[in-house]
């Protein structure tokens, strides 16, 4: 009877998360074009509900309604799981995200605001982000496309240059923190914005940043899918529901490396002033994810996109090298003080 | 021994060709072989280009064109000289306004006939406002194909006012067929003189607005510096002309060379490069864009009184109001909108600066109203003559920027 309760909480648990991610992630691609167009003059999606609210949905339904269409030539299990291996590692991340601070208790059974906490938390995202980039390369190679082919290429090779300095810059917080856990870390950056490991960190910061901008294949680093020149790049033969499994896969990686960089560099639910300590921790939590999203965004709206060199020199030649740098400061600086 | 090769069938290669090792195909390697376009999202039109890359390397480029081809020449066989007005402007469907410059100015040189003062000055007021209009298309274009998406919604906003202002004059916006042999079609109204001049007040900050994301932008900047470099010596060789050539620091300039229009009574200047790189060809573009503003205005400044079409009646329609009341004027309406006008025997070239480079036409006249035949030089065409030479060596991202630096337009390339 515990163990059945137990198993019922932690299925409520993981539906009533994947529901919020991805209602996010639909109301994400609203906000995205809401902002974009705000930027460049334009309305934007008005049609569907008020202000567009519903486009979305309309969205939805009619990606879900369209023809299931595998091309010529191309291997159907491949072409067919790709998707799904790209989508389930963005998704299956949200797992080890704290969102809040305090448990609900109802009579024995106690609700966390996350749904596990496992001691290896954030080598458990980073291994699960890595799966993805095999689902872009297989879609890539298996549509029987040169300019899917070419993306998926590209895609992978970006994705293992970019994955290195992300974890490195990410070892200076878990240095400081003492532990790859998410809620300790967490834990250990409360008391006001300056506990903070974006102050004590701000180099890996921004590694952080910019390589998570290059790990979701967003704008000035959106190689893989860059419209102009491949079309649509490695799901360019994806249509109907598997191409959204992609597109949702991409807007789920947003949220979830925007939720890794609150936890880790900007306090996850911690307030920045203990006086303000009263709002709910989850609002603070959110408001920062949605700070960083808003970012990306608006990188979208600033900048161009950085040709497949430039990107991989960039990330060899000057990302990893800093990253490398921080790290042994970050040690050292540890071994003295501590 | 056959059944080894099967596999290797749909490469298309013979039999022969394959070298065995130990009784398996040797193993060789190949360019990948891309297939772009005719359609493409960013091939601006229906240009296919055949990529032999390696890896992401351009070893060569072969453009195949003719997807768009309409036979304008031919068409223009059998028309009158008006007749021809409309098919010029679906050459480059993004300035029709200087097409249709391009071919007038080749008629009246044939004609010999004098262009009044005022509709002088009225031409160059509209082919500045389409030069400026065609190169709002090519910087929001451009910049939309290296992924600054934003500034293709910026220039779009500004073309949209000079297309409102076009289609205030002649009631068309993109295929405006204003220009007449002998003057242009309808006077330039007093509300577009004072909206033109509100547009030229706000223009210059709004590239300066254009120039905040572009022109300091890192990542613009290696996009476009040292891509598709061309010396002045092979700019010159391959025949191209506009910003593309003036890029490479070559000083030619039709409006400059040989003056037409009102350009020898205003002041401007020819912007030069120095690199002849695609970063040059942007900084050519916005700064032209400067100068037709400046132009626009002094013209707006000096616009004199007068007829907007030559007093020739053999050419020009009699006026509006008296076609309504006189038996006359009524005919000569008809003859000259269904006869068209005799034209003398003779040949003739006649260039004109269109924004992407020099627009010829050459007229060969047997006399009669119709041309005998009629070639034109479209500045896209010559231009895509140079793709190879400058898209070698650089990479399958850098395409879409060499399309984009030499502002090709199909319907214009393909006629």
């Amino acid at each position: 009877m515990e163990l059945a309760i137990q198993v019922l909480v932690i299925l409520a648990q993981i539906a009533a998360v994947l529901g919020v991610v991805l209602t996010h992630v639909a109301y994400l691609t609203y906000a995205e074009r809401k902002i974009l167009s705000d930027m460049q003059d334009r309305l934007g999606p008005m049609e569907v509900g008020p202000h567009g609210l519903l486009q979305p949905l309309a969205d939805g339904l009619k990606l879900f309604f369209k023809e299931d269409i595998i091309p010529a030539g191309a291997n159907k299990i491949i072409f067919s799981a790709a998707p799904i291996l790209v989508l389930v590692p963005a998704l299956i991340g949200f797992a080890v995200i704290p969102f809040g601070r305090d448990s609900l208790q109802l009579g024995a059974i106690e609700i966390t605001p996350y749904i596990t906490d496992i001691n290896i938390g954030l080598l458990y995202i980073l291994a699960f982000s890595s799966i993805g980039a095999y689902g872009i390369l297989l879609g890539g190679w298996a549509s029987n496309s040169k300019y899917a082919l070419l993306g998926g290429l590209r895609s992978a090779a970006q994705v293992i240059s970019y994955e290195l300095p992300l974890g490195l810059a990410l070892v200076g917080p878990v240095l400081l923190a003492g532990s790859l856990s998410l809620k300790t870390m967490t834990e250990a950056q409360g008391g006001g914005f300056w506990h903070w490991y974006v102050v004590s960190q701000p180099v890996a910061f921004v590694i952080y940043m910019i390589c998570a901008i290059a790990e979701t294949n967003r704008l000035p680093f959106d190689m893989p899918e860059a419209e102009s020149e491949l079309v649509a790049g490695f799901f360019t033969e994806y249509s109907g529901m598997r191409f959204s499994f992609f597109f949702l896969a991409e807007y789920a990686n947003m949220i979830l490396v925007s939720c890794v960089a609150v936890v880790a560099f900007l306090g996850g639910w911690q307030a920045p002033l203990p006086v303000l300590d009263f709002i709910p921790p989850v609002v603070w939590f959110l408001a920062k994810v949605y700070f960083l999203l808003f970012f990306y965004i608006w990188l979208r709206a600033t900048v161009p996109r950085l040709r497949f060199d430039q990107l991989m020199a960039f990330g060899w030649k000057i990302m990893l090298p800093i990253a490398l740098v921080n790290v042994l400061f970050t040690s050292i600086a540890k071994y003295i003080f501590s | 021994m056959q059944d080894s090769v099967v596999g290797l069938d749909h490469y298309g290669d013979d039999d022969a060709d394959i070298e065995l090792v130990d009784g398996k195909p040797k193993k060789r390697v190949e360019d990948l072989l891309l297939n772009m376009g005719p359609q493409h999202p960013s091939t601006h039109g229906v240009l296919r280009i055949v990529l032999e890359m390696e890896g992401e390397i351009i070893v060569k480029a072969t453009p195949y064109l003719g997807y768009l081809h309409r036979g304008v020449e031919k068409l223009a066989e059998n028309s009158t000289y008006s007749q021809i007005i409309p098919l010029t402007d679906r050459l480059d469907y993004t300035a029709s306004m200087t097409n249709n410059y391009a071919f007038v100015r080749s008629v009246e040189k044939l004609l010999q006939v004098e262009i009044p003062e005022r509709a002088e000055y009225v031409r160059t007021i509209v082919a500045e406002m389409q030069r400026l209009a065609g190169h709002l298309f090519w910087l929001g274009t451009q910049s939309l194909d290296i992924g600054a998406m934003t500034v293709f919604f910026y220039t779009f906003r500004e073309r949209e006012a000079l297309l409102d202002l076009f289609e205030l004059l002649c009631g068309a916006r993109l295929t405006m067929s204003y220009f007449r042999v002998g003057g242009v079609d309808r006077d330039i109204t007093q509300e577009i003189v004072d909206r033109l001049y509100q547009f030229l007040e706000t223009f210059p900050e709004k590239i300066d607005e254009y120039n905040t994301l572009l022109e300091t932008n890192r990542i613009w900047m290696s996009r476009t510096r040292d891509i598709a470099v061309i010396s002045a010596k092979d700019a010159v060789n391959f025949g191209l002309t506009g910003p593309a050539l003036r890029g490479s620091g070559v000083n030619y300039d039709v409006r400059k060379a040989e003056p037409y229009g009102a350009y020898d009574k205003v002041e401007w200047e020819v912007p030069l490069g120095k690199n002849g790189d695609t970063y040059d060809r942007y900084w050519i573009r916005v700064e032209e864009m400067r100068q037709s503003a400046k132009i626009i205005k002094q013209c707006l400044d000096q616009l004199p009184e007068g007829r907007i079409a030559a007093d020739v009646p053999s050419l020009t329609y009699p006026p509006r109001d008296k076609v309504e009341t006189d038996m006359e004027s009524l005919i000569h309406h008809f003859m000259i909108a269904t006869e068209g006008f005799e034209v003398p025997e003779g040949e003739v070239y006649c260039g004109t600066e269109a924004p992407k480079g020099e627009l010829g036409f050459y007229i060969l006249s047997q006399g009669g109203n119709k041309p005998y035949r009629l070639r034109i030089r479209p500045p896209s065409f010559i231009h895509m003559g140079a793709f190879e030479h400058m898209a070698k060596g650089y990479m399958i991202a850098d395409i879409v920027t060499i399309f984009g630096t030499y502002d090709i337009v199909m319907g214009e390339c393909d006629r």
